[in-house]
């Protein structure tokens, strides 16, 4: 779309503009250009080809895990629409009982890691947790009664409830940018509250709900934690299985670049059908005035969103204090510094990835050109891979640059300086960016473009300077939107465990890793301790950063 | 923000330069920090080396190791189960070490034949039945677990796990490939539910009555024991009069491009003493390697068995084929 201003042929803003463009378009570039490297590396896996790894998956274990995949998509996908839509327009639209509470609370799932809401769902609900156990003694059941919950409904409730957040932050960023003004046009042009929610609000907040979607499912494709506690196969299982298995990082990569694949090309397909629509709101901001439920319509629509809330949050988090209670002597000044790790990293990740989305969104959509597209796509791949694998891939092309840059000073001045960026926190960082710049970008790119272009030709117009239009129109317009994303990031890198592993310097040990060293040897009960701490760092700035952005 | 960012930088600009000071090993372990961290808090201790560690999964480590070559900050590299000491080995980033005190300590079948890497401590994987619903002489062996009288009366981890490929390994080597797929067919059969993510889950599925007996590590036995002293579960050690159970190790080995090589061989010595080996296999409940150390009282109680003596380095050798058995077998 944004394509589609820049070079046609009357813009007069061609000429005026064209300098200012080149800066915004370099900047794009490198900022792909450090996402693409480690890509690269994953992708430069098919120069080692190995037949017999891949018929022996593709003879065995492949063909079942394709379609688990895809049943895990699709439900991921119908699910957290159908709670993340319906539950942002209900909090930003509509008055109904305890609205103004779950408005923020809604988001709080987003805190717990996958894998540990899987756990907590199986360890209540199997065989021998406490949920059939109870309904057994309770209705007299015989002992071997029982219903399975390892499967792909298991999966699928479990990874909605936690995914489903992606897409009502998103929404409901869309749903307060639009305000009430387009959903009213729409009922007085005689339309009623179904059709003018399903004509008028719904395709406007669009982007929002896309973003937030291929968000949801990029990170149901590259999870491994939460289907490894239901022993779920999907595509990602494949990877493992060649890396550690059969220790062939090859085959492990060249699996991951398939994902990635498949990714890129559903996200050019969505942006095909999103070019033929152009939304832009009036952008004055929230709604005036609320649409009052009442009766039972209030009903239905707090009992939906308290339940939501209820089991995906208030249930697991208090058995999580339960098993938490029992390791409390695990609780040391070590945490202090835990959790000063996990925050700074979750800070500075979220910062700079931020800003990076911010130009490239921005260039995107004011300055771009034909590789300004191809650096959006590239920019934002990094969330489909696995993290570990990605996480290889910075490490190997740091470790590369690392020795080369060693070889030469070596070879110039005889002295070994060592690895320079392997093991520091910069490394730790580029992976960080390279893995969530495509959650940064969504939201800030789905409200830039709900911001019409012809406000800021207004701002040039009246003599404010390319920086002034940024500075006062742009930032302001896109706070909600940048406060998303930078929450978004924060909370997604407190949670990140593989790069954070992996590249992480000595000492940096953080919450995340704290419950990896607990639960990579079954002691999950043990792991609530700091699953409760993460969660309650998650929680602060969930908290503040919602209420300053709710008006 | 200032507050976090300040320690950041601090750190980052302290760790540049990473000449390493000479009192010093640093390590990367794929075995738990709990498990490791009281160890070198003594050994610091004790004599003034410092022990710098970073723990991940063995396969990024083994990665890193090998990319980062010879200019790797790492001294040694702790890792749990033979398949991944095998690879690690056989990747080359791991030296030959040559120690009368090494060899004396860790008995033959629990190291590498050349010197490459060394057993820390022994996990026995072993079956653990409901002592309501199964009576000790029914059980026997591993192969036993796949006749017909145990259908929908089996539970097992996911083939994931290292420590049930080290297993399956250790029966080709012994049966050879035909016979094992045979038996791993069997159990498969008999799987009352699903496989699962972990043994413990496994042993509770057999408390509460989903399933009759399974197949865990020891230590994962005794710490649900410790947590439920009356449970309904009993440990069996199978193969008695035939092959023995099955063993895996933790072991570590010196890097190939150590910077530190003599301090890190003397840490891996006072691992395998009598002073250390109480204590490391001890913190989780596992077996000494060191023949002179006696288990905890706790594992002790499990009463003595016999081990495969089978060097498991062929369970590293073996372990891919192993997965692959599996994976046609179906065994998820």
């Amino acid at each position: 779309m944004a394509e589609r201003v820049a070079s046609s042929a009357f813009d007069p803003r061609r000429t005026t503009l064209g300098r200012e463009s080149e800066p915004w378009r370099w900047a794009a570039r490198l900022l792909a250009i450090s996402v693409l490297i480690p890509l690269a590396v994953i992708l430069g896996s098919w120069l080692y080809f190995d037949p017999q790894v891949w018929s022996h998956l593709g003879g065995t274990v492949l063909p079942g895990l394709l379609v688990n995949t895809g049943w895990l998509i699709f439900g991921v996908a119908t699910g957290s629409l159908l709670l993340g839509v319906p539950l942002a327009w209900l909090t930003v639209m509509c008055d109904f009982p305890g609205r103004r509470i779950l408005d923020w609370a809604l988001m709080l799932p987003f805190a717990l890691p996958a894998y540990v809401l899987a756990f907590v769902f199986v360890g209540v609900s199997d065989f021998a947790g406490p949920l059939q156990s109870g309904l057994r003694e309770l209705f007299g059941l015989p002992p071997a009664w029982s219903f399975e919950v390892r499967n792909t409904f298991g999966v699928i409730t479990v990874m909605t409830l936690v995914l489903y957040p992606y897409v009502y932050m998103l929404a409901r960023v869309s749903f307060l940018g639009q305000g009430r003004t387009a959903y009213e046009a729409g009922r007085s042009l005689g339309l009623g509250p179904w059709a003018a929610f399903f004509r008028v609000s719904l395709p406007m907040a669009r982007p929002g709900i896309i973003a937030g979607l291929s968000l949801a499912l990029m990170e149901a494709l590259a999870d491994f934690g939460a289907v490894a506690v239901f022993n779920y196969d999907t595509f990602t299982t494949a990877i493992y299985k060649a890396w550690f298995g059969f220790f062939d990082l090859h085959s492990a990569a060249q699996l991951a670049s398939i994902l990635l694949t498949i990714v890129l090309v559903a996200l050019v397909i969505e942006r095909r059908f999103r070019e033929r629509a152009r939304f832009t709101a009036s952008g004055s901001g929230g709604p005036q005035r609320r649409m009052r439920l009442l009766g039972g319509r209030a009903l239905a629509a707090s009992l939906f969103a308290w339940s939501v809330f209820l089991l995906a949050f208030v249930l697991p988090v208090i058995q999580l204090l339960i098993w938490a209670q029992d390791s409390l002597s695990d609780l040391d000044r070590r945490y202090i510094d835990l959790l000063q790790h996990t925050l700074a990293l979750g800070a500075l990740a979220a910062l700079s990835t931020v800003a990076a989305a911010f130009v490239l969104a921005f260039t995107q959509r004011y300055h771009g050109d034909y590789s300004t597209g191809l650096s959006v796509r590239i920019g934002t791949l990094g969330y489909a891979l696995p993290g570990s694998v990605l996480a290889v891939g910075v490490m190997l092309s740091l470790t590369w640059f690392d020795n080369r840059l060693a070889d030469a000073v070596e070879w110039l001045t005889g002295r070994d300086i060592g690895l320079l960026l392997s093991g520091t926190l910069v490394a730790l960082l580029m992976a960080y960016f390279a893995r969530f710049l495509a959650v940064a970008y969504g939201p800030v790119d789905s409200s830039l473009e709900r911001i019409r272009p012809s406000l800021r030709d207004a701002a040039r117009s009246l003599g404010a300077g390319q920086w002034e239009t940024v500075w006062r129109i742009y930032l302001p317009m896109l706070r909600p939107g940048l406060l998303t994303a930078g929450l978004l990031v924060l909370v997604d890198v407190m949670k990140e465990m593989p790069a954070t592993l992996l590249l992480r310097p000595f000492g940096w040990d953080t919450l995340a890793v704290r419950i990896y060293e607990l639960t990579s040897e079954g002691e999950w009960e043990r792991a609530a301790l700091p699953a409760v701490a993460l969660l309650v760092v998650g929680l602060l700035p969930v908290i503040l950063l919602v209420r300053r952005s709710a008006r | 923000m200032l507050r976090f960012l300040k320690p950041a930088v601090a750190g980052w600009i302290l760790l540049l330069p990473l000449a390493a000071s000479s009192s010093e090993v640093v390590v990367y372990s794929a075995r738990n920090e709990q498990l490791i961290k009281p160890l070198f808090d003594r050994y610091t201790e004790q004599t003034g080396v410092t022990v710098r560690y970073i723990t991940d999964k063995a396969g990024p480590l083994l990665q890193r190791l090998e990319a980062e070559g010879r200019r790797t900050p790492a001294d040694m590299l702790i890792t749990v189960d033979a398949g991944n000491l095998w690879h690690a080995a056989e990747g080359g980033v791991l030296a030959e070490v040559s120690s009368p005190i090494l060899e004396a300590n860790v008995p033959a079948n629990l190291r590498d034949p050349k010197g490459r890497w060394f057993g820390l401590s022994e996990r026995a994987r072993t079956l653990v039945y409901s002592t309501d619903r199964v009576q000790p002489q029914d059980l026997s062996t591993y192969e036993d677990l796949a006749d017909p009288k145990w259908r929908g009366r089996l539970c097992l981890r996911t083939s994931k796990k290292v420590y049930n490929q080290s297993l399956v390994a250790t029966l080709i080597a012994r049966l050879g490939e035909q016979r094992a797929e045979q038996i791993v067919r069997g159990w498969v059969e008999n799987l009352a539910a699903a496989p699962f993510s972990n043994d413990t889950k496994a042993m509770q599925a057999v408390a509460a009555g989903q399933c009759d007996v399974t197949i865990v590590n020891t230590y994962y036995f005794g710490r649900l024991q410790k947590k439920e002293p009356d449970i309904n579960l009993a440990l069996f050690w199978p193969n008695q009069d035939s092959s023995g159970v099955h063993i895996n190790v933790s072991g570590a080995g010196v890097t190939r491009y150590a910077k530190h090589p003599e301090a890190a061989q003397a840490l891996l010595e006072w691992l395998t003493s009598e002073a250390a080996q109480a204590d490391f296999a001890g913190l989780n409940m596992e077996y000494p390697v060191n023949p002179k150390v006696m288990p905890d009282a706790t594992v002790s109680a499990w009463g003595q068995f016999n081990a495969d003596t089978l060097n498991v380095n062929e369970a590293g050798r073996l372990q891919s084929a192993a997965i692959r058995l599996m994976d046609r077998a179906g065994y998820r």
